[in-house]
């Protein structure tokens, strides 16, 4: 590769052989304690951890005084574009981003070009994002092609690792595709990341609702996504498999795994910051940086995916992170194409919304973004213990800033969250031995 | 001539769509637009107010009568016109609004008139272009002009529209003339009722402050003014509408429906109208309408609405 060479280096350090972080608030959302104390870690694995660690003159000091040291953050549902639209985000730009958002794991989806649907395209990524900070899991499409049709080789795809399989970006039409993917998939007990939606409705481009009715805008009903999930979670009791729903956004939606839930189905769900915190009167300034699917939808959609926030309806935030190029999303409304960013904010869009409106308390949303994820795609998740690799993540819940789109490191502009003041922000990212400062 | 060198000024600088427009705005281009009507009736039917100004119509999608309208207005103003429509344009190889608009701007243009399919296109010109912008027509959103033409053809014939009832009839979700006529009448104090199969009348538009019917019969009866909206043939068929039949049974305009109307009532179509769809002919060239009157406003009130935003040019935004 010639081009890109510049915007292509990782910004992450080797850390240093022996590293002490010093006068930190540990807090550990599988134990749920929280409790000052400092960490030692040499050659990348945690060896101590203790209230008054002594330092030699060899060790990396990091000062954690008054910040929060956490598992890493893992985004299970995200877009890096590589292999076929590097102009929009590489696995390197992509996983700068990440580390910036304090993520140490992503999964990411499997719609690039060509489509990750066969064990050499899955193997090819793999090696390419080996020896980054990130842990990078390439999730492989349910179907070939993501056509909705015939099975991906998924036992072969597993014994190498596949952790889920999805063909996000759209739903998957056909039925009996749904029910032999679930019952294949149960075989061995991993997941399908269900994007959720009935593509037999008419194509639309914003929630349909009294703001596309005032705009003239096509629009995608609430049905379009709650009935497929209705489908799906029938179709999962009927074959025992496990859908885990990828960003809802319906109201009905969550009532529906709420009851599935309650039943004692094998069913998940996520949600991503901005189905949480915009609504589609944002869609009134025509910016297409608010074009997205499933879109922005109403404040009741909000107020009840709040409630299934707070009640373990929905288990996970993940960013949807999907960069796309000022070129192509600055254009009519229509014809730009559907994504926003999300790695860089989802954290503190997080703590702006949720935290500190009292609607999670910050172990009970660090689940979401830390053990959760881990828990549905069968990792580890008992991370802060002596012994274990060192996957941390360091931030300050108390300080506020401005999003500029012109810094973040994503390779695409694409955020809806330019120019507002957030709280709590990543200050240190440590994994494979590595290090990230801001 | 006299009441048009008028030290009135509009306080918006672009006509983007009526929503946000103020009542004085209306009422100030309504009286400007009766006397350019004056003017259409005199032998020259020709000023020279815009001498001088050059607009470009940009038409990305075919709209025969609306455009000739304007181009109507524009010469009848004197301006110099340019006319550039997307069969022809560079839109098809790639090339993106905002470049071809600012290449056309480039070549020193004061107004630009513009129908496209997206809603919100015109946000576009607006942050990318200095000249006066006017819209007419993004898609479903709004189509000002022809809601002002509307307006000003009803409020000839009936001068105070408060507690008169003025029913828009038929395809309502595809149309750019329903929300900006609803936004005009409700500023001059109509009621607002909507007719049409429940398929065709969009999510939640009561929040609006509309009245909702599906029985013609009954709005027949109750309101002053029928808007006859036009059905788009190519587009309906389907799950959504069983056929032109039974569309023209339940609602199509009938002499015969009409029987049970007021006896003043007037009937409005913004054209093309699809004789025997939405409208009967005994209806079409009967005595309650006034479309042919609607066309001939249209015409006036454009070329108020241009005279009016010409005091913008190379200023405000
Ligand atoms: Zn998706």
């Amino acid at each position: 590769m010639i081009n890109n060479i510049q915007l292509n280096k990782s910004n992450f350090d080797e850390l240093s052989k022996s590293c002490v972080i010093k006068n930190g608030t540990i807090i550990d959302p599988h134990n749920e304690k929280e409790y000052l104390s400092d960490i030692k870690i040499i050659n990348g694995i945690i060896s101590e951890i203790n209230e008054s660690i002594t330092t030699g003159p060899d060790d990396l000091i990091i000062d954690a005084k008054g910040k929060y040291i956490s598992p890493g953050f893992m985004d299970m549902h995200v877009h890096l574009r590589e292999p076929g639209y590097e102009q929009a985000e590489t696995l390197i730009t992509g996983s700068n981003a990440a580390m910036s958002g304090g993520f140490t794991r992503l999964a990411l989806m499997p719609n690039t070009t060509p489509c990750v649907d066969n064990i050499f395209v899955y193997n090819d990524i793999c090696r390419r994002t080996e020896n980054l900070l990130v842990n990078i899991h390439q999730i492989p499409a349910v179907t070939v092609g993501r056509e909705g049709k015939s099975l991906v080789e998924m036992a072969e795809l597993n014994d190498n690792g596949a952790l889920a399989f999805s063909d996000d970006g759209d739903g998957i039409q056909s039925s009996e595709a749904m029910k032999g993917a679930l019952q294949y998939s149960g075989m061995f007990n991993v997941p399908i990341l269900v994007h959720e939606e009935d593509k037999t409705f008419l194509d639309g481009v914003m929630n349909e609702s009294f703001v596309s009715t005032e705009l003239g805008m096509s629009g995608i009903p609430n049905i379009a996504e709650s009935s497929m999930i209705a489908r799906d979670i029938e179709i999962s009791r009927y074959v025992d498999g496990y859908p885990h729903f990828q960003h809802i956004s319906t109201q009905e939606s969550v009532k529906l795994i709420r009851e599935a839930k309650k039943e004692g189905l094998k069913v998940s769900s996520e949600v991503t910051p901005h189905h949480f915190s915009l609504t589609d009167e944002k869609v009134k300034t025509f910016s297409t940086d608010y074009k997205m699917n499933p879109p922005l939808r109403t404040q009741e959609d909000v107020d009840e995916i709040l409630k299934g926030l707070q009640d373990g309806t929905i288990d996970v935030i993940a960013s949807d992170h999907a960069p796309h190029t000022p070129e192509k999303k600055n254009v009519e409304f229509d014809y730009a194409p559907f994504g926003v960013l999300g790695l860089e904010t989802l954290f503190s869009v997080g703590v702006t919304y949720l935290v500190n409106t009292n609607v999670l308390s910050l172990v009970e949303y660090l689940k979401k973004i830390t053990i959760n994820p881990r828990k549905i795609l069968n990792l580890d998740y008992d991370l802060i213990n002596v012994g274990k690799m060192a996957e941390l993540t360091i931030f300050d819940i108390s300080s506020e800033w401005k999003v500029d789109r012109r810094k973040l490191l994503s390779k695409s502009l694409n955020t809806c969250y330019h120019d507002e003041t957030l709280d709590g922000q990543v200050q240190v990212v440590i994994n494979n031995s590595k290090i990230y400062k801001r | 001539m006299d009441n048009i060198k008028t030290k009135d000024l509009l306080k918006i600088k672009h006509l983007l769509g009526i929503k946000g427009m103020c009542r004085e705005d209306l009422e100030l281009i309504l009286k400007t637009s009766a006397s350019f009507k004056q003017i259409l009736d005199t032998p020259n039917k020709k000023v020279a107010a815009l001498k001088g100004i050059t607009v470009v119509n940009m038409f990305f999608e075919n709209s025969t009568r609306t455009k000739l309208s304007f181009e109507m207005a524009e010469k009848r103003l004197s301006a110099d016109v340019v006319n550039f429509a997307a069969s022809s344009s560079s839109l098809k190889k790639g090339e993106t609004l905002i470049d071809t608009a600012r290449n056309i701007e480039a070549m020193k243009i004061d107004m630009v008139v513009m129908r496209h399919s997206t809603p919100g296109a015109h946000k576009m010109l607006l942050d990318n272009l200095d000249s006066v912008i006017i819209n007419a027509g993004d898609g479903a959103h709004e189509h000002p002009t022809q809601a002002i033409l509307d307006l000003m053809t009803i409020d000839e014939k009936i001068p105070d529209l408060r507690g008169k009832r003025v029913t828009l009839v038929g395809d309502i979700i595809h149309s750019r003339v329903a929300m900006s006529n609803i936004h005009a009448l409700q500023l001059y104090g109509a009621k607002v009722q909507l007719c049409g199969p429940a398929t065709l009348i969009p999510k939640g538009i009561e929040k609006l402050g509309v009245e909702v019917t599906y029985d013609l019969e009954e709005a027949i009866k109750n309101s002053d003014v029928m808007n006859i909206l036009r059905i788009q043939l190519e587009r309906h068929v389907g799950p959504s509408f069983p056929s032109l039949r039974e569309y023209h049974n339940f609602w199509g305009i009938t002499n015969e429906k009409l029987s049970k109307a007021k006896n003043d009532i007037l009937i409005l179509h913004p054209g093309p109208m699809n004789r025997g769809v939405e409208i009967d002919d005994d209806v079409a060239d009967g005595d309650h309408q006034v479309i042919l009157e609607q066309v001939l406003n249209g015409v006036a009130s454009r070329m108020a609405i241009l005279y009016l935003l010409s005091a913008n040019i190379g200023g405000i935004k």
